[in-house]
């Protein structure tokens, strides 16, 4: 289907796609199998810019938007989603910097960024808090300096691996909600250590881990925006970033969908290839079109975000909702398309199966965000009232 | 430090197909791609930049539609491209290749060193880069996989040979041909796409170079191609019969007669 | 012609050139003449022995490292001297790099790489075929004009004749004019390289081992055999996976995709996880015992035996060429 993407946009895509081509498809297996940190991939993307893509021009980036972002993702999940996703957290540990913080912080952090010398993690997530961000306990004393942290952060991604948090903390246990902030922490800083690195089912080239922080003081200087917004910042935060999890989505999807043609046409059974059964074309031909429609669902969502409308919520909820169902989907009809030969790890379309899962359980598990679509929905019925 | 990279436009695949009427080579519908070793040398003349600063020129000899090849050489890091286009440059053989990029190389001095890969996609022949050294009166180091160090006007290479390397040292300017083990070429930036699209690439012909027509293209060579023909390929499936022995021979035997060993 | 030697043995290539250079020679009624520059070179007279009715021996110790500068200058020197209407070499690393610049120097035309040469008695002009486009497309090239006619060939293309020691010829000392020729690059060191300086996925040729070799020991065999060819290793997942060999070589769906000029596929039995690998690869030998095997359906050639035969016999074969 033609987007009408515009060069620049082409241009961006193109690139990522021969990165993921060229790079990251002889090394997938590998980098899934040992579980191991993409580093060599990750300078190949630095130096191809792509880490410029999501900085502000002013700061040494190329000033791309949510579209530009969700085109790379998306190329790149198509052959790994593990790579996709290591790279992809580095824009959610920099939005809230290039939206809250000061011309200072922003000098001193964008820039390394951008050139894919520093990567980034966000750190929202506990062992108590997961779909109900709210009941996060990890607090921020304000002390002599700055903030005293104390607490432990679940299931992070890029943990240990990135210099620079966004960590979400309790300034001020009173207020309930508006009592969380958002600080900028520095790997290496006192108090500040990593946790178990987790053993996960998919995505398992990305590092996913706890951050343990006793006694961890943190300068002032490091709060971004406001003290009390923290729960804002992360809400409008994971608005904008929601259609990218779309894009990994489709991008899997489409990575598994190609193996299944490929697959189908090649495999002979009962003197001709089963991409000659009915059967067969017909779970193909539903795999594309769903493909299709995921694609078409978040690039919309993506360009919304990107218009500067100020109410993207459930466009971008339902973006990530209906891709990341069709990649489960996809990917389970993939696998069974390539039969026993798909279900052996020999063969790349049980990672992208594995891989897939994730997507409807992070961000926002699909559940919650069905509910907030809900929401909405009740909010303008009642108007009409 | 100044490098000079030349490269050379070629069609983006060895499968190409001779027209049975015109006897001449089907181009239509070939990519066109900058020559892979050429690429290396890009790469590497990029890579001295970043180590000991400068600038990297790349040049080419071509029709016009050579231009990208030397675009596609600046989003690959290279600092500025200048096509040699002239209808009497056509037809050359690498005699009058080297003679026309000698005269831009002398219009560019000064320069360090110039950088070119081992030999092309099409040609095959390797014979560019030595003769070009011949005429500018430079060094010339074949088969270089790695510059160990340059200082004071000097630099130290290694250099393959079938059996191993060798280490040589030469007064700069000098010229160089490189091997794929040098190094492994950088994919294009973001950035580099960017200005290979703005870049202004001057295109420089016969009068520009102050160049005698007889000595480039056609009217410049010394050599002739005056038949090309496919050599008998069959890519059937030839399962040999007999002792093992004669398996063997046979299969020496086909090795040898496509050119393989 | 030029008479490559290294270290002081004159180089194979040069015996066959002679015996193509003969005929050429006798074709047009004209003397054949070798250049030997070095020190201490042995067996000169083979030369002549070879074929060659004259030898212009120049032996000095500063051409015994195969001075490229000095090459060139002193091969120039004597073709214009002695005025040869045509000029062969070898198409080694060596002539490679400093032939050209003879041809540019003198000023000439040049074809490199020739696998045929022919003579047109009538005009004596030398038909120089060479492949083009990695060897798809061949072109026959002449130079119609410019004397001499000069052309490179690769090793292994013509044979060698037998010795005829009762050949006469002649052998001249050329002095080699030390002050009037300058070098500009200086050799410092050469270190011999035996193992992987080809990298699998550039490789030009493969030797791959699959299940059929049965242990890590046997991968010797084919590292043998791929040292003899100048070939890379590769292997399939079974073989990786047994651990006969590193992760590096493994070729295949979840490996490497290779597309080298020749791939020998050794016990391995062609399943589409690994062929999807390395089917694009110009031309496929495939060595398995079971005529079955899928392998042989994308082969170009196929022998069906015991590998643990086949691979000795036809690396002791290929090893004596």
């Amino acid at each position: 289907m033609e987007y009408f993407l515009t060069e620049e946009q082409k241009t961006i895509k193109s690139l990522a796609r021969r990165i993921a081509e060229e790079k990251i498809l002889p090394v997938r297996a590998e980098l899934d199998e040992k579980e191991e940190f993409p580093w060599a991939i990750i300078k190949d993307l630095a130096d191809a810019d792509m880490f410029r893509v999501f900085i502000p021009e002013e700061y040494e980036g190329l000033g791309g938007g949510c579209l530009e972002l969700c085109l790379v993702v998306e190329e790149l999940s198509r052959v790994c989603g593990g790579v996709a996703t290591t790279y992809a957290v580095n824009a959610l540990g920099s939005y809230t910097l290039i939206e809250y913080g000061t011309e200072e912080q922003k000098r001193k952090y964008l820039p390394d960024i951008a050139a894919g010398k520093r990567l980034t993690a966000f750190a929202i997530s506990e062992a108590t808090a997961g779909s109900d961000a709210s009941a996060i306990k990890m607090t921020a004393d304000k002390v002599e300096g700055g903030y005293l942290l104390n607490g432990t952060k679940q299931f992070i991604t890029n943990a240990g691996e990135a210099e620079l948090y966004t960590v979400i903390v309790l300034t001020d246990k009173t207020r309930g909600a508006r009592g969380a902030s958002a600080i900028f922490v520095e790997k290496d800083t006192p108090g500040f250590t990593f946790g178990k690195k987790e053993k996960k089912m998919g995505i398992r080239a990305s590092a996913t881990g706890e951050l343990v922080f006793r006694n961890c003081l943190v300068p002032q200087e490091n709060l971004i925006g406001k003290e009390g917004l923290g729960f804002i910042q992360a809400l409008r935060l994971f608005d904008r970033s929601r259609p990218g999890i779309g894009a990994q989505a489709v991008g899997i999807a489409q990575g598994a969908l190609e193996m299944a043609v490929d697959y189908a046409q090649q495999r002979v059974q009962f003197d001709h290839p089963i991409i000659t059964q009915p059967v067969v074309q017909d779970m193909l031909a539903e795999m594309a079109i769903q493909t299709e429609a995921a694609r078409a669902l978040v690039y919309a969502a993506a360009r919304m975000v990107d218009s500067g409308a100020r109410k993207i919520t459930e466009e971008s909820a339902m973006a990530k909702v209906f891709a990341s169902d069709v990649a489960m989907r996809v990917t389970t009809d993939a696998l069974q398309v390539c039969g026993g030969t798909g279900y052996m790890k020999d063969y790349p379309v049980e990672k992208m199966m594995r891989d897939a899962k994730i997507t409807q359980i992070y961000e926002g598990a699909n559940q919650i965000l069905r509910n907030a679509i809900a929401v909405e929905l009740r909010k303008r019925k009642a108007k009409t009232e | 430090m100044n490098v000079v990279v030349c490269l050379k436009q070629v069609p983006g695949t060895t499968q190409v197909k001779i027209d049975p009427e015109t006897n001449t080579l089907i181009r239509e519908g070939i990519e066109n791609i900058i020559n892979p070793f050429d690429t290396y040398a890009i790469e590497e003349g990029v890579r001295l930049r970043e180590r000991f600063g400068g600038k990297v020129t790349v040049i080419s000899m071509g029709p016009t539609q050579a231009e990208a090849a030397l675009r596609e050489a600046i989003s690959l890091g290279a600092d500025k491209g200048v096509l040699l286009s002239d209808a009497a440059f056509a037809g050359a053989d690498t005699w009058a290749t080297s003679c026309t990029l000698s005269m831009a190389l002398r219009k560019l001095e000064p320069y360090d060193l110039v950088v070119c890969g081992r030999q092309t996609l099409d040609g095959d022949t390797g014979q560019v880069g030595p003769q070009l050294a011949e005429m500018l009166c430079l060094p010339f180091i074949a088969y270089v996989n790695r510059i160990e160090e340059i200082a004071d006007g000097k630099m130290r290479v290694r250099r393959m040979v079938e059996d191993g390397y060798e280490v040589m040292e030469s007064h700069l300017p000098a010229v160089i041909t490189v091997v794929k083990e040098i190094n492994t070429p950088r994919l294009p930036s973001l950035r580099g796409i960017a200005r290979s699209k703005s870049a202004s690439i001057p295109v420089w012909g016969v009068k520009d170079l102050n160049v005698d027509p007889d000595k480039v293209g056609m009217a410049g060579s010394f050599t002739r191609v005056v038949k090309i023909f496919s050599p008998q390929q069959d890519r059937q499936g030839e399962i040999f019969q007999g002792d093992i022995e004669k398996q063997v021979d046979c299969l020496i035997g086909r090795l040898k007669d496509n050119g393989l060993i | 012609m030029f008479a490559e030697q290294r270290n002081g043995e004159v180089r194979g290539v040069v015996y066959e050139l002679l015996a193509k250079g003969r005929c050429l020679a006798d074709a047009l009624q004209s003397e054949l003449s070798a250049v030997c520059l070095g020190h201490e070179v042995g067996d000169v007279k083979s030369l002549i022995a070879h074929g060659a009715d004259r030898v212009y021996l120049v032996d000095s110790p500063d051409l015994a490292g195969n001075q490229e500068d000095f090459l060139t200058q002193q091969l120039v020197e004597l073709v214009q001297q002695h005025r040869p209407e045509i000029v062969l070499a070898g198409a080694t690393a060596l002539g490679r790099a400093f032939v050209p610049r003879v041809a540019s120097a003198l000023p000439t035309g040049l074809s490199a790489d020739c696998i045929s040469l022919d003579i047109d008695a009538e005009k004596r002009l030398l038909l120089q075929t060479k492949p083009t486009f990695g060897g798809n497309i061949m072109a026959v090239i002449i130079c119609p004009e410019a004397r001499p006619q000069m052309a490179t060939v690769r090793p292994h293309v013509f044979s060698q004749c037998e010795p005829d020691g009762s050949r006469r010829g002649e052998i001249i000392k050329v002095d080699f004019n030390r002050e009037s020729i300058t070098s500009r690059t200086k050799l410092i060191d050469f270190v011999e390289e035996i193992g992987e300086t080809v990298r699998i996925e550039e490789a030009d040729i493969i030797v791959a081992g699959g299940r059929g070799l049965g242990k890590a020991e046997n991968f010797e065999m084919l590292n043998e055999l791929a040292s003899v060819m100048g070939a890379a290793v590769g292997a399939t997942r079974a073989a990786v996976d047994e651990g006969w060999v590193a992760y590096s070589h493994q070729i295949g769906q979840t490996g490497k995709t290779v597309c080298p000029r020749l791939y020998i596929a050794v016990g391995i039995s062609g399943a589409l996880q690994h062929t999807v690998g390395m089917q694009t690869s110009e031309c496929i030998v495939a060595i398995n015992d079971d005529p079955n095997a899928p392998i042989f359906e994308v082969a170009t050639y196929g022998i069906v035996g015991d590998l643990f035969q086949v691979v000795p016999l036809l690396t002791e074969k290929l090893r004596k060429r």
